[in-house]
């Protein structure tokens, strides 16, 4: 079964308690950790994709106009949380899955300590239907 | 030359299991021996098709491999004490005429598949190392299958072996109680796969390595090891019983087609007639068993000639054998069914009320879209429409999920607001 993970991280603060205001190490610490779980991840046989997506200064939410073209909007500083990152994972129980994000959200943060963030599990349909 | 290629490719996965064993049998380390052995495998792939056939495949590959894990041993012994070398030096380099005769590659291949279908396995590692191992598949053909990175699959097959090594399970075929046990793991295995090529991806679904045929090819296989088994030869019928339809069950653009609206024209004739035979020859043995029953109900859909003509009433007996056999909730809900072709939308709504009281099928699709299905029979179309919509939000298949959606769709439209 094969699940997708969202690390959401909260939009208050970002600027003033982010990532960006953390200490050398303790930005060395979160990517290393984040680095570990991937290789442990790809151990298992578990890992399918995972990536990092870039800082919410520049999202930008897309609509189609009438004639097709993009018209875009955002940033949305009323956000309360945004996307941080993603995995997809291939595993044999939604359990597993739930550990894992469990794993994740505890990830260290600021001075080492556990961020809980919180992280969406989802599954991807990828079952076979069934008949009769 | 695609045709040269294909053979060859039906050759060495036929013959995969057999050199394996007997590579495996005379080294003892499974994981090395299995990896030799697809190492051979792929310099066969690679060199048949171009050069042609050796005079003895088996023994070629043997040989290949065999090879393979002595250059791999004296490269480790080379880091090693000298006193392990001379342990080490005898061992058996034979004439490739002389291991064509090998005495028991039928023994070697049960015994491969009774490992690698090893309850101490997850059922993704023993799906994934029973089909390279016993298939001759390559690991980029199972991650392509499977749908996940080539490394990651590796990783997989990788950690099965491992865990065979830690949990010492022995390269042998089980005896008494214990091999009923293994045997039923084994069936388990071959079932998910089966199960697994189920899935409809769209047009991806053309390049994938089939799954369904790949089951049907090692439930064969394991038949003609263990002819008299009943529930080896009702899996394999199951299997055809269900495959035959493959061909109606979806429209031109993946869509799910339901079986009472198949073309029924379209289904495979030649599976239908063997897998009927091979249930009704499985079930005159006697000793019955759940993949018999389950492929005697596919036989009766699969002999009516319209969906109106389905004998019913036989289906609804055989649920009930299969209901008193396994204590499976998937098996109850399907006897509600049939009950309900019989005796009518109540008598199997009333049933469906049972399950809920169990609480064992809550929260999952099924339930709702069998309950939508009634309750549409049963005139009660609005709350049919509630249950289509829950069942399609909680369904993990695609086609399902557009199939549930389209039902609830159109019954909306048809009751009057």
């Amino acid at each position: 079964m094969k699940y997708m993970l969202m690390m959401h991280a909260p939009k208050e603060g970002w600027t003033t308690a982010g990532i960006g205001t953390w200490a050398p190490k303790d930005i060395q610490a979160h990517v290393a950790f984040m680095l570990d779980l991937n290789e442990k991840l790809k151990a298992a046989g578990e890992f399918v994709d995972g990536q990092g997506l870039a800082g919410p200064e520049d999202a930008k939410s897309v609509r189609a106009r009438k004639d097709g073209t993009p018209d875009t909007d955002g940033p949305f500083a009323e956000a309360k949380e945004f996307l941080a990152g993603f995995w997809i994972v291939d595993v044999d129980s939604t359990q597993r899955a739930y550990d894992i994000a469990a794993t994740i959200s505890a990830a260290p943060g600021k001075g080492g300590a556990p961020l809980y963030m919180p992280v969406e599990v989802r599954q991807v349909m990828s079952a076979p239907p069934t008949e009769q | 030359m695609t045709s040269a290629r294909s053979e060859v490719e039906h050759l060495l996965r036929t013959l995969a299991p057999e050199v394996l064993g007997a590579v495996v049998r005379r080294f003892g380390d499974f994981a090395a021996a299995e990896d030799a052995v697809q190492e051979a495998l792929l310099a066969a792939a690679t060199q048949w098709p171009r050069e042609g056939l050796p005079e003895h495949p088996r023994a070629w590959l043997i040989h290949v491999a065999a090879r393979r894990m002595t250059d791999q041993l004296r490269a480790d012994i080379a880091r090693r004490e000298r006193e392990a070398f001379v342990v080490r030096q005898e061992w058996p380099f034979r004439d490739p005429a002389e291991t064509e005769h090998d005495p028991a590659p039928d023994d070697d291949t049960l015994a491969l598949f009774f490992m690698c279908c090893h309850p101490a396995l997850t059922p993704s590692s023993a799906i994934a190392l029973t089909l390279r191992a016993v298939g001759g598949l390559t690991t980029a053909e199972i991650a392509h299958a499977f749908l996940v990175p080539e490394a990651t699959l590796a990783q997989r097959i990788s950690r099965a072996k491992q865990t065979i090594k830690t949990s010492g399970v022995p390269f042998e075929i089980p005896s008494g109680a214990e091999r009923d046990e293994r045997l039923a793991s084994v069936l388990h295995v071959l079932y998910l796969v089966f199960n697994e090529g189920y899935t409809a991806s769209g047009g991806a679904s053309l390049q994938r390595t089939d799954l369904c045929d790949e089951a049907i090819r090692l439930a064969r296989a394991m038949r003609r090891l263990l002819p008299d088994d009943g529930e080896i030869a009702g899996l394999l019928a199951l299997m055809l019983l269900t495959d035959a339809r493959r061909p109606a069950r979806s429209g031109e653009h993946g869509e799910l087609i339901p079986l009472e609206r198949q073309d029924r024209a379209r289904w495979n004739r030649d599976m239908i007639a063997e897998g009927v035979a091979l249930v009704s020859a499985a079930l005159s043995k006697g000793s019955v068993g759940a993949y018999q029953l389950q492929a005697a109900i596919a036989a009766v859909h699969d002999e009516a000639a319209r969906a109106e003509d389905t004998d019913w009433p036989q289906i609804l007996a055989l649920y009930g054998v299969l209901k008193r056999m396994s204590d499976n909730a998937m098996v109850a809900l399907n006897h509600a069914i049939a009950a309900a072709m019989v005796d009518g939308p109540r008598a199997g709504l009333d049933l469906l009320d049972a399950i809920d009281a169990s609480g064992r099928l809550a929260g999952h699709h099924r339930l709702d879209a069998v309950r939508a299905h009634l309750l549409e029979r049963a005139g009660e179309r609005e709350r049919a429409v509630a249950h289509y919509l829950a069942a399609a939000g909680k369904t993990a298949s695609v086609p399902e999920k557009n199939y549930l959606t389209a039902q609830a769709a159109r019954l909306s439209e048809a009751t009057p607001s």
